[in-house]
């Protein structure tokens, strides 16, 4: 059950990345474990690496080259953990991290809810599941400066305003783990993220602007192009110039779909097992109940294939499923690894690490439709600030964005914030876009949301 | 050799079979004709985690992590590389793969080395065992005890007991070899109260580059317990903040976190040299209220923010950012100070080895004024007291910054009245410090947990200040 995934690409030049050393190290801090008298132990190895190369104002800036080990054990004594970790794999640097977790856990105190996954959940049959996510792309370091100068310099020369740049980038990353237990189980994963972004300065009437754009995925062939990224960047930078302040009101708000996955995640935060166990959140004892409006549908589709959030087995080794999270604006299950799972007295969900691939079902509209649907609203098109407290659901972050009037949009805006209550914000959602972000571990599109507080002057 | 000397080789050498030979090797490699500066930085980090739950430690972290990080500079070009094995084989790769930014080969002459020491500001001991573990779990069970005790409505402890023994060596193409020892601990509590079916939350927590003595010294663990559940249960009382513009009064220290959005990071020298901030250009304009001078002092001993040298080897200083509200200065790395024709601050840092230095704070304060804090509350009509902040983040192009409250009151006719929910504070870092209408005599620095993220690296840092009545802020709340 142990057999490697076997994924390759024709982007590739060169070997795939061994993880064999990383199974060494993984079989090795278990069988320390053991002998350390551990009743139970898991392991995580990963092996990643890079490149990176930035330019600004059309010279190469930085070259970056990364290259990153770590090894992450936690041994169980009965229902006492401790946890170390270390960059090193060489036998002593292992069996060093087993000791002082053992230390650890003979310090702290007794949980019958710690413990390795139950193993009728470990993923023993998909460990072989090939959801396509390595192609490695292992671009010589002119190359990688070739595009991000074609990606910069069509930023720079899109509008005479673009008059600096914080310059243009592009990455090549791939990385291995290998995660084991004493279950027996053992599962492989390798990945791969390519990505090209450009950060591009506007200035009128002596005010600058700044903004941003990228693209990013497994395949360097699915990237947008260069120049494309180039103009998003100098295009959403322009559409900035002339920001002004707004009157404090009360209006429908558009979350572009890039700034709209913040909602779900604050969702998420709010459903995951940690802060409903610690009664730390707003939606405590809301399984069951309406949340969001009957047409929300939110779900985890961990095994699409090549996607950025994509994958088989959880950081516990328990198989992932395609579930329904949020059907019918109700909310249906909640976000649970074992711990959490035991803690309240459930089963886990498959979600120790965080949630795959979420994904809130969009409507038939597209942006331009929700803009045109406003009389008076904020199209927000960035956030900044962490005004969200989930214990209570009280909200209220920095937002720049467009001005909308008569399904125009008519200026752009900043230095106002939007302010609510998260519950009120999720049923108070209007509707959802089909412009789906697919850049990210949420895919979900634009989002309106009505009777949030903007305050302004 | 220093003491401080002896201990990094003999911790990041000596046990790899490096010496300084071979230190001398990876220089040549990593230099040639048209590399202006190169560094060598040698990293040993361990870190402990302890937390406490429901009454009981339920699990604790230890982790090491070492490597070194290889920079080659040549005009506004930086190639890097790091490698987290200690063996001459891996190193010399990077330092090839560092150094292919320089355009032509060639070598030159050998580095001459030469010790640099600086009086440092903190102990070299680790703190990791500078407490038996033991003595850990029960101090986290002590803040337990002490938080349960302050009041029936509290449901819920979290504490976090964090501690960091960094070692550090910075060989630079100038012959210059800097070494650093700097430990750093942390004590964070978390609780959440309820009453009648609310719940809210509470927070403090301290620390610094010392032992985790210093955290049972003065009851200071008790402290921060009761501070958590006073700030919880004020929260309980809480009704929703107003929002637009009107006036706020900032209270002392941690408040200090808008002087760190609001200009600090506009001032760092990277986002200067390239026309990026809205400080650009701005050297010797007023920029604030006369009654304003603001500083970033790395020099003061055992503050969380604080560098013997900073992660380039220079020393750290008390550098004027603002003087009496005319703007002095930047703060500098090497590279940022060498192509703007000025001297390092000693503001080059990095979160590890695995990262690019640049210009960072250390601890950035406002200097006191000459107002009693309560005649500065008095002279209010109608605004906001906000004295607690649970983070914020600034667009140093824009200037536009927030911050967000955890404790704050509604100010009437001069006298502080009801408590009021979280809001964010959003305003314009080059105009926010013109609005100070008054500096209160009360300076005060942070506890000591602060954590500063630019691009992606987080470095720890402190921020302070008096007390500040700012004339039109912009609050974002929910009552209109």
């Amino acid at each position: 059950m142990s057999k490697k995934s076997q994924a390759m690409d024709s982007d590739s030049t060169g070997a795939a990345l061994d993880d064999a050393p990383l199974a060494e190290a993984v079989q090795a801090a278990l069988a320390e474990a053991s002998r350390q008298g551990a009743s139970a132990a898991e392991a995580a190895a990963s092996l990643g690496q890079g490149l990176s190369v930035n330019v600004r104002m059309g010279e190469v800036e930085t070259v970056e080259h990364t290259r990153d080990r770590g090894l992450v054990v936690s041994v169980y004594f009965g229902q006492c953990t401790g946890s170390a970790s270390t960059s090193d794999y060489a036998p002593a640097a292992v069996r060093e991290a087993v000791l002082a977790a053992c230390s650890i856990a003979r310090y702290t105190q007794e949980d019958s809810c710690h413990g390795l996954a139950d193993p009728e959940r470990l993923a023993t049959d998909a460990v072989d599941l090939d959801l396509d996510l390595y192609h490695p792309w292992r671009p010589s370091v002119d190359e990688a400066r070739d595009l991000a100068l074609v990606c910069e310099d069509k930023a720079l020369s899109a509008d005479a305003r673009i008059d600096n740049s914080e310059g243009a980038s592009v990455d090549a990353h791939e990385g291995c783990e290998v995660y084991g237990n004493t279950h027996g189980f053992i599962g492989y994963t390798r990945k791969s993220r390519q990505g090209i972004s450009c950060s591009v300065i506007g200035t009128e009437n002596g005010a600058m602007q700044r903004d941003y754009w990228y693209s990013a995925a497994r395949r360097f062939g699915e990237l947008d192009s260069a120049a494309e990224v180039g103009e998003q960047a100098a295009a959403r930078t322009l559409r900035r110039l002339g920001s002004r302040r707004i009157p404090t009101c009360q209006v429908p708000v558009i979350y572009e779909a890039p700034v709209a996955s913040s909602l779900l995640s604050h969702f998420i935060g709010a459903v995951s097992g940690g802060a409903l166990y610690r009664k730390a959140t707003f939606l405590l004892d809301h399984l069951g109940k309406q949340v969001f409006p009957e047409f929300v549908r939110i779900h985890e589709q961990p095994l699409l294939i090549g996607a950025m959030g994509s994958s088989s087995f959880d950081n516990e080794g328990v198989a992932t499923a395609p579930r329904d999270i949020v059907s019918d604006g109700v909310l249906r299950s909640y976000v649970l690894g074992s711990y959490s799972a035991r803690r309240l007295e459930m089963e886990t969900t498959g979600n120790a690490g965080g949630v795959h691939n979420l994904t809130i079902d969009s409507g038939e509209q597209d942006l331009e439709a929700l803009i045109k649907g406003i009389e008076k609203g904020l199209l927000v098109t960035e956030l900044i600030g962490f005004g969200v407290n989930t214990v209570t659901g009280d909200y209220s972050r920095g937002v720049s964005g467009l001005w909308i009037e008569n399904g125009e949009i008519v200026h752009p805006v900043e230095e106002v914030t939007v302010a609510g209550n998260l519950k009120d914000i999720f049923s108070n959602i209007v509707a959802v876009a089909n412009d789906v972000d697919p850049r990210r571990n949420i895919r979900c599109g634009s989002i309106r949301v009505d009777g949030l507080t903007i305050a302004g002057e | 050799m220093t003491d401080t000397f002896k201990l990094v080789t003999d911790t990041l050498l000596v046990p790899a079979g490096l010496e300084t030979s071979d230190i001398d090797r990876l220089m040549g490699r990593l230099l040639s004709q048209d590399i202006d500066y190169a560094d060598l930085y040698f990293q040993y980090s361990r870190q402990e985690g302890w937390a406490l739950e429901d009454g009981a430690v339920k699990s604790g972290s230890r982790s090491t992590d070492q490597g070194v990080g290889l920079r080659a500079v040549s005009g506004e070009k930086t190639g890097f590389a790091y490698s987290d094995e200690f063996v001459l084989p891996a190193l010399a790769q990077a330092a090839d793969a560092a150094r292919a930014i320089a355009k032509s080969g060639g070598t030159t002459s050998p580095v001459q080395w030469r010790n640099a020491k600086s009086p440092p500001l903190y102990t070299p001991a680790d703190p990791l065992s500078s407490l038996s573990d033991q003595d850990k779990v029960e101090l986290l069970q002590a803040v337990e005890v002490q938080a349960r005790a302050c009041d029936p409505r509290v449901s819920q402890v979290m504490a976090s007991l964090a501690a960091v023994h960094d070692v550090v060596l910075v060989a630079r193409s100038d012959g210059q070899m800097t070494a650093d020892v700097r430990p750093l601990v942390r004590l964070n509590v978390t609780v959440i109260v309820e009453q009648n079916g609310r719940r809210e939350q509470g927070s403090y927590g301290g620390g610094g580059r010392f032992g985790y003595a210093w955290l049972r010294e003065e009851d200071r663990a008790g402290s921060y317990a009761r501070e958590a559940v006073r700030q919880a249960l004020v929260n309980l009382e809480a009704v929703d903040s107003p929002a637009g513009t009107m006036t706020v009064v900032l209270g002392p220290g941690w408040p200090g976190i808008l002087l760190h959005e609001a200009i600090g990071h506009g001032l760092e020298g990277d986002f200067n040299r390239k026309g990026t901030s809205a400080f650009s250009g701005r050297i010797g304009e007023q920029v604030a209220s006369p009654e304003c001078t603001v500083v970033d002092n790395g020099t003061i001993a055992d503050r969380r923010g604080s560098l013997t040298v900073d992660d380039e080897g220079t020393p750290s200083q008390n550098t004027v950012l603002i003087e009496n509200g005319v703007l002095k200065g930047y703060m500098q790395d090497t590279l940022n100070a060498r192509l703007t024709g000025t001297a390092s601050t000693g503001n080059g840092r990095r979160e590890s080895y695995a990262h690019l230095p640049m210009p960072r704070m250390t601890n950035t304060y406002m200097l006191a004024g000459s107002h009693d804090p309560g005649e500065i509350t008095a002279s209010v009509d109608q605004g906001l007291y906000a004295v607690n902040f649970s983070g914020g983040q600034v667009d140093i192009t824009s200037g536009k910054f927030v911050f967000s409250a955890s404790e704050a009151y509604r100010i009437e006719k001069g006298k502080i009245g009801a408590p009021v929910k979280g809001a964010t504070l959003i305003g314009n870092g080059p105009d926010v410090l013109t609005r100070v209408a008054m500096v209160g005599n009360d300076l005060e620095l942070d506890s000591g947990v602060g954590t500063c993220g630019k691009e992606g690296q987080s470095v720890p840092v402190g921020v302070g200040q008096p007390t500040l009545r700012i004339d039109g802020l912009t609050v974002g709340g929910v009552e209109v």
